[in-house]
């Protein structure tokens, strides 16, 4: 639905150059809720800015569904009718919610429709069900002002929906607002995506955020993805970064000659008793460090780390045996030689 | 000087100042919003980034704005002889107080539209609006309670200037004040003159405050009053 190709964006401010983006190859399927995560800089506002062409790449290519927005003219910062035209099939949503304080609820659902050339009766209707579906039909005549944060932000739902966009972009569209608040409105962006088969990219510095609402996650650094996939493919991926934030792990080995072992469940794998397996198999004792079990994606998933008597060589045959359960084993420390493996 | 002399005296100066200043007001406005828009739209980062006009439109603002108005108006003598097909009067009068409040008013337009959050040009592009939808549906009305500001000192400036006017023979308030005032030690019109001035004054920024703050009031602006930024903006 959304896929850009060797992105990249290079800013350029008093003879300074910024690269915000560095080769960005980024995939969202239709219909699924895909996040992108990463620190402050790395690049994501610069990212989501791109995809409808707020922001014109340094070079690379965007496309949404199955335009190629890139190829729209428009030159510096004005745009082509036809890149007009692509902007209002797809939403966005911002951290500031940006409501045109001039204008009441119902007004501001209206002006994408003002732009789009709809008849009077036609934006009141359409702005009065959106404002139902976001649950604001009784605020239509307030001023933004008067509203909380969470509201406003409703708002800035509904009016992104206006155009009946198949594609809604969303930039930190909680951050400005406290926890609770958060989950309402990540719970709504959930609901849309499920009701209207909207497609979601949504930009993101809180893990929580991705944990509970993405299908996808993409991890940025410096301008690049450097981790990308299903939230259960990642899950499953031996030392991915993105899989330890969302689902993190502690306890430190006891000694020196011990291995610490993550395992990883999910689905099936989750319902045998492999660990007392493993102990009567091997007859070794093994203590646990930690352990949760949580929804990620809308998956059950259990992680414990477990500590096995020996060092890493000593339990080769062990770590082996967890494997062919069809477990995911990460060894703390050894996930490079393990990852090297996987790839050969 | 009796009573009854002063009251059509002043009757004509009051008519004569409220249609001076009320046309060239209107010509200010028509010709500075777009002027100030114009400024903003055409800078470094603007939606319509042209630095070159930028700098020329900001220069002549610039220029016409440091020439005192006596000066602008004998400058102005021809081409206000050919617009109104006289130098002398009321009509003439209102071509230098136009000429001189439009590029005040454009600089007040400016600093107003400058305040308008960026995020809801985005917002508004991101919705597929070109750069006329902006102007006309965030810039204009995002900013009106500081255009609205802006109209009521410049509505003030030019009283000010028109009492200069009366030196073209344009009559006015201030003509009075200086002519019977000053000229002929007519104390009594003069304090008159400046009593009316002073409460028609206090009453058009009373106004234009009273307008601008009950927009404003349903707007979530943060930041100083409009009062005080305009003051800023003058300055
Ligand atoms: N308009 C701009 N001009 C110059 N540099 C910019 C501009 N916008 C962003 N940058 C730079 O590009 C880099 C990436 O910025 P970007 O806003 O995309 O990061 P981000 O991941 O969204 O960060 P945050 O989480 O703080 O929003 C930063 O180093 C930033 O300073
Ligand atoms: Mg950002």
């Amino acid at each position: 639905m959304i896929t850009t190709t060797d992105l990249t964006k290079v800013y350029r401010a008093r003879g300074r150059e910024v690269t915000a983006l560095d080769g960005v190859d980024l995939h969202v399927r239709e219909g699924e809720v895909y996040g992108v995560i990463g620190q402050s800089g790395a690049g994501k506002s610069s990212l989501i800015r791109c995809v409808n062409l707020l922001e014109r790449p340094t070079s690379g290519t965007v496309s949404v569904d199955g335009q190629d927005l890139t190829a729209l003219a428009g030159r510096g910062p004005r745009a082509g009718k036809e890149l007009r035209r692509a902007r209002s099939r797809i939403g966005m949503v911002f951290q500031h919610f940006n409501l045109l304080s001039s204008r009441t609820v119902q007004d501001n659902v209206e002006l994408p429709l003002e732009i789009l050339g709809k008849t009077g009766k036609e934006r009141s209707r359409k702005a009065l069900e959106l404002l139902d579906l976001v649950g604001l039909a009784d605020q239509a005549k307030a001023y933004p002002a008067q509203l909380s944060g969470g509201q406003k932000q409703r708002v800035g739902i509904a009016r992104a929906l206006a155009g009946d966009p198949k594609v809604l972009l969303s930039d930190e569209a909680t951050s400005a607002l406290d926890p609770e608040t958060t989950r309402s409105i990540l719970a709504l962006l959930r609901d849309l995506n499920r009701q209207l088969g909207l497609t979601v990219l949504l930009i993101t510095h809180e893990m929580d955020v991705v944990k509970s609402v993405c299908d996808s996650a993409a991890l940025m650094e410096n301008g690049r993805i450097v981790e990308s996939g299903t939230v259960s493919d990642l899950l499953a991926t031996p030392g991915s970064e993105l899989a330890a934030a969302l689902f993190p792990l502690d306890g430190e080995a006891s000694g020196a000659d011990r291995t610490v072992v993550d395992v990883t469940f999910q689905g099936e794998s989750a319902t045998q008793p492999v660990i007392s397996q493993l102990a009567r198999t091997y007859n070794i004792d093994i203590s646990i460090l930690g352990a949760a079990i949580d929804t990620v994606g809308g998956l059950q998933v259990g992680r414990m780390r477990i500590e096995l008597p020996g060092r890493y060589e000593d339990n080769v045959v062990p770590i082996g045996f967890l494997r062919e359960k069809g477990l995911q084993i990460d060894v703390p420390g050894h996930e490079s030689a393990l990852v090297k493996e996987g790839a050969k | 000087m009796t009573w009854s002399e002063m009251q059509p005296l002043l009757e004509q100066a009051c008519w004569d100042t409220l249609y001076m200043v009320g046309w060239s007001t209107l010509i200010a406005v028509v010709g500075g919003l777009p002027l100030g828009i114009l400024l903003v739209l055409t800078d470094r980062g603007g939606l319509l980034q042209n630095l070159a006009a930028n700098k020329v439109i900001g220069q002549i603002v610039n220029i016409a704005r440091s020439l005192p108005f006596i000066i602008l108006m004998v400058a102005l003598m021809s081409f206000t002889r050919w617009i109104t097909g006289t130098t002398i009067g009321r009509e003439a009068a209102i071509v230098p107080l136009a000429v001189g409040a439009i590029p005040f008013f454009a600089r007040l337009v400016e600093t107003a539209v400058r305040e308008v959050d960026h995020g809801l040009v985005e917002a508004v592009q991101a919705m597929g609006g070109n750069t006329w939808t902006i102007v006309r549906k965030v810039l204009v009305p995002e900013s009106l309670p500081s255009l609205i500001s802006s109209t009521t000192t410049t509505v003030v400036a030019l009283i000010g200037y028109s009492a200069m006017a009366g030196t073209v023979g344009a009559g006015g308030l201030g003509d009075i004040a200086i002519r019977y005032g000053y000229q002929r030690f007519e104390t009594g019109l003069m304090w008159i003159t400046v009593a009316i001035l002073a409460v028609v004054i206090s009453l058009i920024q009373f106004a234009g405050d009273y307008a601008a703050r009950s927009l404003h009031r349903r707007g979530a602006h943060s930041g100083p009053a409009p009062r005080l930024r305009l003051l800023k903006a003058a300055s």
